[in-house]
């Protein structure tokens, strides 16, 4: 298990337990996480399960795809810190790991 | 004027669940429509994931979401279902009485169907375009900032900000740039998804100063009366600057919303329409709903799991379009009336 924390636009903050090998998507969907729609249930297809990566934390969760990257022009806010939370696997290096959900995203 | 068309069972979605309805009404002689905002068949597997394998269809190890669809369309070729496609049903009436139900159907494109039953395999409800979350954005809405292009000439002698980095954006930026006054492409990053000739061609166009292209984030909107005067775009070094434009034509893709069904007097629970799991229709006697956009005790939104509430409900509606008929059970397997229907025997 990896502990992974939630904070949503206004700034409310929640931590889980996530499974590894999981999604970062899957695990706010089992949790009931608000703010992560992952309208195709993650076939990184739809660009509504964005994220920011906290920054202490992007050279853990790596760069998004050149896929990702694609599908990313279809989300709002983009930075460069932003990925799609249904292509970030957890695992043992990633507990703790932090991440933002934007106001809007769909 | 109106035209007003005929059928047993109007299917509202021509996505797996919608397709594979027809097949089972179609067994039962019922006749069918089918109603798509998309312009082609498939709904979310032919829109968000024609290439993606998927390995819950119960016979197929793996098949993609394409081949689903082209394999259902050729599955119910047989029973020549009527499409109405790019159409979006806003409004639906009922005619009848709960013994006898009577639907008519009206879509955005000035069709009106009358059916007996209606089925709702909407999914996730209707694709729609996304609209960035810019503060004040929906006051410049069909005025001066559109998700399509209905009339060209609206743009003509305009600047027009284009923004997104997809086929669409660039389409529309190659289109219009011979109509507008001046195309602005605004994208996040120097790099597009779209067809590699739409992309050439854009550079071209912007290499010889006749496009603007700015890398960056439209941020906000200013102007008055539904009339953008400027955008403010975030580039990507994080300055922010106004850019004067009359037109903005933002390109992020679609989003599935419940849209007009929420509506038409159905009984909804959180955007879902709850039915019973024998024959799976809704508070509105004749009305189906099957796939994703229903929920009961146990749900699971499964492509297969909506094949079988197709089939169910397909029992029951035949008691509303032939309701002196009695209806037998048969196997394709040994009926030579099924197989004749499905013009193999």
């Amino acid at each position: 298990m990896a502990k992974i924390t939630f904070i949503d636009a206004t700034g409310q903050s929640r931590s889980v337990e996530a499974q590894i090998g999981a999604t970062v998507m899957e695990t706010a969907l089992r949790n009931s996480v608000p703010g992560i729609e992952a309208e195709c249930g993650g076939a990184c297809a739809c660009a509504t399960c964005h994220v920011y990566v906290a920054p202490e934390w992007t050279e853990a969760t790596g760069k998004a795809s050149q896929m990702e990257e694609d599908m990313l022009d279809f989300a709002f806010e983009v930075r460069p810190n932003s990925r799609l939370s249904c292509q970030i696997k957890v695992s043992e290096a990633l507990d703790g790991l932090t991440v933002t959900t934007p106001p809007k995203q769909g | 004027m109106t035209e007003v068309l005929s059928t047993d069972v109007a299917i509202i979605g021509a996505g797996p669940i919608g397709l594979f309805a027809v097949f089972e009404l179609g067994l039962l002689d019922i006749k069918a429509h089918l109603i798509d905002i998309l312009p082609k068949a498939g709904g979310q597997c032919a829109e968000l994931y024609p290439e993606k394998p998927i390995y819950d269809i119960p016979g197929f190890p793996v098949i993609n979401g394409q081949e689903l669809v082209d394999n259902l369309m050729k599955q119910i070729g047989p029973f020549g279902p009527k499409f109405h496609l790019a159409e979006m049903v806003e409004r639906m009436e009922v005619l009848g009485t709960p013994e006898r139900p009577l639907f008519r159907i009206g879509t955005d494109n000035e069709k009106a169907i009358e059916a007996k039953s209606v089925f709702i395999a909407a999914g996730g409800g209707s694709f729609q375009p996304k609209r960035p979350p810019i503060p004040g954005l929906d006051a410049y809405e069909n005025q001066s900032v559109f998700y399509s292009v209905r009339k060209m000439d609206h743009f003509k002698g305009r600047r027009v900000v284009i923004v997104g980095g997809g086929d669409s954006a660039l389409d529309w930026a190659l289109n219009l740039h011979p109509v507008a006054d001046r195309i602005t492409l605004v994208h996040r990053r120097d790099a597009f998804r779209a067809a590699p000739h739409s992309v050439n061609a854009m550079r071209e166009l912007v290499n010889s100063g006749d496009m603007e292209f700015v890398l960056g984030q439209v941020t906000g909107v200013k102007g008055e009366n539904g009339q953008l005067s400027a955008l403010t775009i975030r580039r990507e070094n994080g300055e922010t600057y106004d850019h004067a434009c009359d037109d903005m034509l933002p390109f992020f893709g679609l989003t599935m919303k419940l849209g007009p069904i929420a509506g038409w007097g159905i009984n909804l629970n959180e955007n879902l329409i709850p039915v019973d799991t024998a024959k799976f229709e809704t508070s509105v006697p004749g009305i189906f709903a099957v796939g994703d956009i229903n929920t009961y005790p146990g749900k699971l939104k499964l492509i297969l799991s909506g094949f079988h509430e197709a089939t169910l409900a397909a029992q029951r509606a035949h008691h509303y379009v032939y309701p002196d008929k009695k209806l037998t059970f048969q196997y394709t397997t040994s009926s030579t009336s099924l197989q004749r229907k499905l013009g193999v025997s």
